[in-house]
């Protein structure tokens, strides 16, 4: 029995569950749809939500994604490289996860504008703290008999930094990405929401207006499938990176 | 024979508590010296202090022939903990002062490649650290030093983190790697067995600061086994040590009631 199949008996068993709950109780279709209804919903409503809404969403939430991990990581190195940078910016790193960023997300899109800018601002405004904060966190917490090795060997600072500061951030910076994808996909969301044409989250509000609730459901669920991916994919580089993390874990229990 | 390495009239102190004081040492080429003392009396500061990561404030610290301010690079570090990077292979961790001094990837894990069998490390090449023992992680860590390409090795307390078993099959290894390679072994220890068994002499670290250290000769013949341990001449040293350090950690004891 691998883990796989525990996961998909799990995910079936849920799906069954809520569709009995929804009919043996008779719960309205317009508070809860039935799965059955929801998937009914997303064949229905394919060409939008695939070719149109989830394309637009994912756009904005690669893009802000991207945008993120490029400075959120030049952020992360120029702290540890400058110590005035650090004094100067660390600051604002810290109080950044106390602010409410939903709360900020309006401001940036009155300064970025309704159009695409704008989503991809708001999630960039989700996604930059967690990977800078992570980043810097790694490359503070090199083990400092390590570095004093290498300095031994004559290694130069530019040498201590890529054989050993960096890969040894990398498990940090990781789980920091793993944070920024799921919360990429709500930064995007909410952007819709603010003032959007298109776009999973733009539709499922409209929807929700409607009182449409299968096809909300539809779109949540798309937008939980692209966190969900993101996340796994996120993984896999990781892993892909880092080979000596495989570890052998018992098949079965 | 040649020095190895030599301090004359060496300060140092540490942050305000003097360290050493007038210190001499020297370690001739070849030679297998042990540094035993109390905790806390600064072996460790003595280390940085040959390895080049301090400086004296006074007197000198030859390396070879000419007096060195920059010495990082040209001794062997073997710690403690032995500090395998997690995310490199055996072969990767091994060739990483290779690496640092310049030479190309491919030639320098062909040059660890070659070195692994006298090792017993073959099979191993191309694992990870997490996969090996204790006892096989610090013979990569004594290869790592070792090809930090240089003739004198500083080896601190490379053992203390192993079990009894592997602790005396190590210090039987370590004496073949030393008399297979030939280079200049100085090692800290807290066992007085380990610190007379392998050495040519044994150095006494009392003091605060450390002034005069106090030399012994190690004369039982090589070579020597874990068996040598009890030899008469073996006993001898031990109590005369053992005598050596008690002594010393009642007087710091008393200086410390009075202070």
């Amino acid at each position: 029995m691998t883990r796989g199949f525990w996961f998909g008996t799990s995910i079936a068993l849920f799906f069954v569950a809520w569709e009995a709950v929804c009919r043996l109780l008779a719960v309205p279709p317009f508070i809860l749809p039935p799965p059955s209804a929801v998937v009914l919903a997303l064949w229905e409503l394919r060409d939008a939500l695939l070719g149109l809404h989830l394309w637009a969403t994912l756009k904005e939430v690669l893009l802000g994604l991207s945008v993120s991990i490029v400075f959120g990581v030049l952020l992360a190195f120029a702290m540890k490289m400058s110590r005035v940078v650090e004094r100067l910016v660390y600051p604002y790193i810290v109080i950044s996860q106390t602010v409410p960023i939903i709360a900020l997300s309006p401001v940036f899109i009155l300064w970025f504008g309704y159009d695409l800018s704008g989503k991809i601002a708001v999630t960039i405004l989700f996604t930059f703290f967690p990977i800078v904060v992570n980043t810097y966190d790694g490359l503070r917490s090199t083990d400092k008999e390590m570095l004093q090795l290498l300095k031994t060997m004559g290694a130069t600072r530019w040498q201590m930094f890529t054989k050993l500061q960096l890969p040894s951030s990398l498990p940090h910076f990781f789980s920091g990405l793993k944070v920024a994808a799921t919360y990429s996909v709500a930064g995007a969301t909410i952007g819709e929401w603010l003032g959007a044409s298109e776009g999973l989250g733009y539709f499922g509000r409209r929807a929700s207006g409607n009182f449409q609730a299968p096809a909300l459901f539809a779109s949540v669920l798309l937008l939980s499938v692209l966190g969900m991916l993101l996340f796994w994919l996120v993984g896999r580089v990781e892993r892909r990176l880092s080979p000596h993390t495989k570890t052998k874990r018992p098949i079965s229990r | 024979m040649r020095d190895q390495l030599a301090f004359s009239n060496v300060r140092f102190s540490y942050t305000g508590t003097p360290i050493l004081e007038d210190f001499d040492l020297r370690v001739k080429k070849g030679e297998f010296v042990s540094l035993i003392g109390p905790s806390g009396i600064g072996k460790s500061t003595l280390f940085q202090l040959i390895a080049g990561l301090l400086q004296p404030e006074q007197g000198e610290i030859r390396l070879g022939e000419e007096r060195m301010e920059q010495r990082l690079g040209h001794v062997g570090y073997m710690p403690q903990r032995d500090l395998l990077m997690p995310w490199r292979t055996i072969v990767e961790n091994a060739a990483l002062p290779l690496e640092i001094k310049g030479v190309s990837k491919k030639e320098a894990h062909e040059r660890v490649r070659q070195e692994l069998p006298r090792y017993g490390l073959q099979e191993w090449a191309d694992a990870y650290p997490a996969q090996l023992s204790g006892g096989m992680r610090q013979r990569v860590s004594f290869l790592r030093a070792l090809l930090s390409g240089t003739d004198l090795m500083l080896l601190d307390e490379p053992f203390s983190a192993l079990d009894g078993i592997t602790r005396l099959d190590m210090q039987e290894w370590l004496m073949e790697k030393w008399q297979e390679t030939g280079s200049t072994m100085l090692m800290i220890t807290h066992d007085i067995d380990e610190a007379i068994l392998l050495a040519d002499r044994v150095i006494v670290l009392l003091g605060k600061p450390i002034r005069q250290p106090i030399e012994l000769h190690v004369s039982i013949p090589r070579p020597r086994t874990v068996g040598s341990r009890n030899q008469p001449g073996f006993l001898a040293l031990r109590e005369q040590i053992w005598t050596l350090l008690r002594t010393e950690q009642s007087r710091l004891q008393t200086l410390g009631r009075e202070a």
